[in-house]
């Protein structure tokens, strides 16, 4: 199946937005100012002195001061305006970053800056290429020769324009004085290699996939798109807002409750495996452990969604429900989740279990709900779809977030696994036994073989509890398919 | 070639583009509308609120693992549930120009699976597998198909359906078994870039960002957009929620990453610098929510600290754009994927 979109393929594609060109083109125009500018001297290159050549340590100490910055910063900022072509290298031409010492490069001419309104085509790279093996046969580098090769494949109705485009430039070079001709090659030879980058280069301009919009233009905006925009801000205009200070105190108390649960801002015990190679944190707390960590039980007291998304602190929340005898709540919640989540083509049969098990006068497992979800529940589920079970999905998830959650964590079931919880002692790995960790690495159980286990479990469980295990059932309707 | 407007005709124009007009003043009224009812329950900045927070101490956080299977531009990974595995997708090379870019990948929740997709526009399912050697594009399943390309894809909490964006401008949500559309989400005006997935426990909604710089909010079941903020100055390349649900932060082709409260519906916090001009191409939140982290097209990863505002680190390493940047279900780590090649794993 197709999805159709109202907007049409206009065929034609465009580079997408570069946002960062006129900031780039105001410093890149700073840095040539000739009195608060970089320095530049004239260098010999080969037998020629070229002017205004400048060195990389000289731009970064420069960027430095301007932007307040480390040098690290500067050097990468130095390289983002190699790599996009406003400076160029002229020794080591391929590689496009910005060196912290000697070396030479020279701003380029803002003919060949890069612009957002129109990018190097193939036609001008073709006359460039044939332009070279005019001035000297066999000159092409491999890349730009298999280049070469394709493009007089696919230009090949135009070859005859390319090759007199390529005559005229070539004589027109030959009339320059030296200086200027070299100056001119090495800026053409810059701004192809940032345009068209061999195979190891880095260009800045090497952009993604290009987009359906083009962003030099406002879209017109249609008569009906105004409709629906309006009607959007009317609703918005309605719907009910909280104040900043509540919503954004409650950013704040996720931030704190969480704080030590950060492993980026507290250590995580024993250790981090990643830092030391040792795994016994992940060990500690896979899906099955018999006794948990005195954090991961923390972390469930935090909110009913973290007990259940935890598939170990929700085994537990289950012992202290049967003790209560009043499992039904969470079986239905689970039962409708597999619903909701589950394929299309298991959806009725899941429906009807539901009903039978949960919601039928007299049903085994019959929730206790008002009337009138009750009501609309069943009427729903006369003609099922993915979310019929919604309403009686939230009112339930709600009963056990505002009472059971609560006396669960007040009660024996909870403070016993709290004593039982293990709080291991921090690694203390010399360099010597974190180089054996690393040496020892291993990969871990296969998460497919996990997944199988978790579903063999699932299924003994259904087995052994009474009345039925709906959850295990609808996974087995689902596998079944 | 247009016939010549007869008087009838030329009236009826007329019409039109006064109603048109109209409609552009009311749109205009009704925003303005809507910024002053957000304005009057804005009673406070984040940073105030931020004040009475603990500032955080330095970091050191390394580059652990350096991973160089791609011959090519890492283009986007995804972590497993088991914490340790990832799945990365590139750009696949020929000598002359860029052919397939699988620009988006997922890992399944199971672990069984993984999906992905890109300038096929398609996204396609391929069961793994435990022997090494089966050649898992045997047992491929097409799921999704747009008009353009795929750039984005999410399982939801199960193996059974896929959530997608594209570039035709709209998101989807389809049942892996049947290949069917269960629902589709249209409300872009341009390029849909990246979407993320509600963690809360309702699970129904998701937030899109586009090149038409809006960040959409939606509701998976009746497929309307339900929150949209319109703040950045350019495309929107990743948005990621705060782990509560209740906001989500974006990054953008404007150098900035922006954090949007649901529940206050505006913008709260903007985190840029004057040094950093290049654009965001992915975010992603540390376990609590404290820390953002930022992947550049400059090649670095800026972190932010997330309520005050300020940027705590700044990492170095990669040697060309980082494209994707995804933090471990566990919180233990961060991954990111770059067009020089690599993916590394931070902590």
């Amino acid at each position: 199946m197709t999805i159709r979109t109202a907007r049409q393929d206009r065929v034609q594609h465009f580079r997408p937005r570069t946002h960062c060109l006129k900031k780039l083109e105001a410093m890149v125009v700073e840095m040539q100012d000739s009195k608060s500018g970089v320095k530049g001297s004239e260098q010999k290159l080969n037998v020629t002195t070229i002017p205004h050549v400048i060195s990389g340590k000289d731009v970064i100490a420069w960027i430095t001061n301007k932007m307040k910055n480390t040098t690290e910063d500067a050097q990468a900022f130095g390289t983002m305006l190699v790599a996009y072509g406003y400076i160029y290298p002229l020794q080591n031409h391929r590689k496009l970053v910005m060196c912290n010492d000697d070396s030479l490069y020279r701003f380029q001419t803002p003919y060949f800056w890069p612009t957002q309104k129109w990018f190097a085509e193939d036609i001008d790279y073709a006359i460039y290429l044939a332009k070279r093996n005019i001035r000297k046969k066999g000159m092409l580098e491999p890349y730009e020769q298999a280049h070469y090769n394709h493009l007089h494949e696919w230009l090949n109705h135009k070859w005859d324009f390319i090759v007199m485009q390529a005559t005229e430039q070539y004589k027109a070079g030959k009339e320059r004085k030296k200086p200027d001709r070299v100056v001119f090659d090495c800026q053409e030879r810059a701004y192809w290699i940032v345009n068209r980058p061999p195979r190891r280069t880095h260009s800045a301009l090497d952009v993604g996939p290009e987009r359906l919009i083009d962003p030099n233009i406002d879209e017109k905006i249609s008569f009906d798109q105004y409709r629906r925009m309006n009607m959007f801000y009317q609703q918005a205009i309605m719907r009910s807002k909280v104040k900043s200070s509540v919503s954004l105190g409650a950013l704040v108390k996720y931030i704190t409750t969480y704080k030590n649960h950060d492993p980026f801002l507290a250590p995580c015990l024993p250790s981090n495996p990643w830092q030391t190679d040792n795994d016994s944190y992940w060990t500690l707390n896979m899906r099955r452990v018999d006794v948990p960590t005195k954090m991961r039980v923390e972390r469930w007291s935090f909110s009913l969604f973290e007990l259940l998304s935890d598939l170990r602190g929700r085994d537990d929340f289950k012992i202290f429900l049967k003790k209560e005898f009043s499992g039904e709540n969470l079986a239905f919640w689970e039962a409708a989740e597999e619903l909701k989540l589950g394929t299309a083509s298991s959806m009725s049969t899941k429906a009807e279990t539901i009903f039978k098990t949960f919601l039928a006068p007299g049903a085994p497992r019959w929730i206790n709900i008002d009337g009138r979800t009750m009501g609309l529940t069943v009427k729903g589920l006369d003609h099922p779809h993915r979310y019929v079970l919604e309403a009686a999905q939230t009112h339930v998830f709600l009963l056990m977030k505002k009472d059971t959650f609560f006396r669960y964590l007040k009660s024996p079931v909870y403070k016993d696994i709290q004593k039982k919880a293990q709080s291991p002692e921090a690694h203390n790995f010399s360099p010597a036994q974190l180089e054996q960790n690393a040496q020892s690495r291993s990969p871990g159980i296969h998460p497919m073989i996990l997944w199988q286990q978790e579903e063999e479990e699932k299924a003994k469980a259904a087995a052994a509890s009474a009345p039925v295990d709906v959850k295990a059932m609808m996974s087995k309707i689902d596998r079944k398919k | 070639m247009r016939s010549p407007l007869t008087p009838e005709m030329a009236t009826q124009e007329v019409q039109l583009n006064e109603t048109l007009a109209h409609l552009k003043t009311e749109s205009e009224t009704l925003k303005t509308k809507l910024e002053e009812e957000r304005a009057k329950l804005h009673d406070v900045e984040l940073h105030q609120v931020a004040e009475k927070v603990e500032g955080l101490g330095q970091f050191v956080m390394k580059t652990r693992r350096t991973l160089k299977g791609h011959g090519n531009k890492v283009l986007c990974m995804d972590w497993c549930k088991d914490k340790r595995r990832i799945v990365s997708s590139s750009q696949e090379h020929a000598v002359t120009m860029p052919c397939t870019w699988v620009m988006a990948c997922a890992y399944a929740p199971s672990g069984c699976a993984v999906a992905c997709g890109g300038l096929d526009n398609k996204c396609s399912v391929y069961p793994l597998s435990l022997d090494k050697n089966e050649n898992l594009a045997a047992k491929k399943k097409s799921v999704a198909m747009h008009t353009n390309y795929l750039s984005a894809c999410s399982f939801t909490n199960s193996d059974m359906q896929i959530l997608t964006s594209s570039g035709d401008g709209t998101c989807a949500l389809w049942d892996v078994e049947s290949g069917q559309l269960l629902q589709s989400f249209h409300g872009h005006a341009a390029d849909v870039l990246c979407l993320d997935l509600a963690p809360s426990e309702t699970g129904n909604t998701f937030v899109s960002g586009g090149c038409d710089k809006k960040a959409n909010v939606w509701d998976m079941r009746s497929g309307q957009c339900i929150q949209s903020f319109e703040t950045h100055e350019s495309d929107i390349n990743s948005v990621r929620y705060y782990p509560s649900g209740d906001a989500f932060a974006s990054g953008s082709d404007d150098a900035t990453c922006r954090l949007y409260d649901l529940r206050a519906d505006r913008e709260v916090a903007i985190y840029s610098k004057e040094s950093i001009i290049f654009g965001v191409s992915s975010v992603d939140f540390s376990l609590s929510g404290r820390l953002l982290f930022g992947g550049y097209n400059d090649y670095t990863i800026n972190v932010w600290d997330v309520l005050k505002g300020t940027r705590v680190s700044i990492l170095f390493g990669h040697e060309n754009r980082v494209s994707t940047l995804r933090v471990s279900p566990d919180g233990t780590a961060f991954c990111t994927g770059s067009w020089d090649h690599t993916l590394r794993i931070w902590a």
